[in-house]
């Protein structure tokens, strides 16, 4: 069972990844939103984000997944909107 | 560098010419490779099966954290009439020419995109501008690697990966082995450069395309003998 702890770390790591190869400031924060108009990242940077964590979660739990994926977008609300849903979904995903 | 489809063909001898050259090549085809060299570790998989290719990905990045060029070669054909083809050979070609394509394009451009470089050389064919009776599905399949390449080198552009392919001319290889000569003649005579190209020739595009200073070359289509 992945913890809600583990996937923010992740996230948080991959943040960090992305702010240092984009000088972006996105902060570390579950409410960040990470899509649309309040959000620091543009549409490549959110790329960037979720092939980071992808790769995060490989590192750690040695399992390959692809976090967008049909059931991603048909989600009612956005996975992709903050940290805290990508967090959420990333739960879905990695629990089920 | 990543070359698929090394087991026989144009992609075997590519991965003895870049291993010649120097470059750490990984290789892949559904069954085992004869080539031996200390420079060289082969794959089995389906090019078009998700999870075997991701575990590939994941070995390269976790062993080397980079990839630099991937040469997607890795291809088949059906010479048939559209009336003669079944639908299994028209889901084989489409999942190992256009699903396998873009599969590995996407996995490559992940890991290119870590060191900001990366070069990626896609095989398409005259069937596609000479419009081949008998090649359909083939020639589609190509047609679809090239609005790949057109798309792609414009989404991997900001991390610095170019996208082009290469139309090799007529190479005898296993690809047009069932095709008689009569028709190869035809074929031949179709180009302006009435002969059977080489691997070394086709080589030599794939070199222009991978070259680190030729950023500037992308979304190119280069087809050969004369078209």
């Amino acid at each position: 069972m992945v913890t809600k702890e583990e996937i923010i770390e992740i996230i948080f790591k991959s943040i960090d990844e992305i702010n240092e190869q984009n000088e972006t400031h996105l902060v570390k924060n579950e409410k960040t939103k990470l899509f649309g108009r309040d959000s620091d990242l543009d549409s490549l940077g959110l790329v960037n984000l979720i092939v980071s964590v992808e790769e995060n979660i490989n590192d750690q739990f040695n399992v390959s997944i692809s976090i967008v994926d049909e059931k991603a977008l048909s989600q009612k609300n956005s996975p992709f909107k903050s940290v805290e849903s990508l967090t959420g979904y990333l739960m879905l995903l990695l629990n089920q | 560098m990543l070359i698929t489809g090394t087991r026989k063909g144009i992609g075997k001898y590519l991965a003895g010419y870049y291993l010649q050259k120097g470059f750490l090549v990984i290789g892949c085809s559904r069954g085992e490779s004869d080539l031996v060299h200390e420079n060289y570790q082969h794959y089995c998989l389906d090019v078009s099966d998700e999870s075997e290719v991701k575990k590939l990905f994941t070995g390269i990045r976790k062993s080397y954290g980079r990839l630099d060029v991937l040469i997607n070669n890795a291809g088949v054909a059906s010479m048939n009439h559209s009336l003669l083809t079944p639908i299994s050979t028209v889901r084989k070609i489409l999942d190992t020419n256009v699903v396998g394509n873009f599969l590995f394009s996407r996995e490559s451009a992940k890991i290119m995109k870590i060191h900001n470089f990366g070069r990626i050389v896609n095989f398409v064919t005259f069937a596609i501008p000479f419009k081949l009776e008998g090649e359909a599905i083939y020639a589609a399949s190509k047609a679809a690697v090239i609005t790949l390449t057109e798309i792609l080198n414009k989404e991997y552009m900001p991390f610095n990966i170019t996208v082009n392919a290469v139309s090799p001319p007529a190479v005898q290889t296993d690809l047009v082995r069932g095709v008689t000569d009569d028709k190869m003649e035809r074929l031949l005579k179709k180009q302006t450069i009435h002969r059977y190209g080489t691997p070394e020739e086709v080589c030599s595009v794939i070199d222009f395309f991978i070259q680190p200073g030729n950023e500037m070359i992308n979304g190119q289509v280069i087809y050969m003998g004369g078209v």
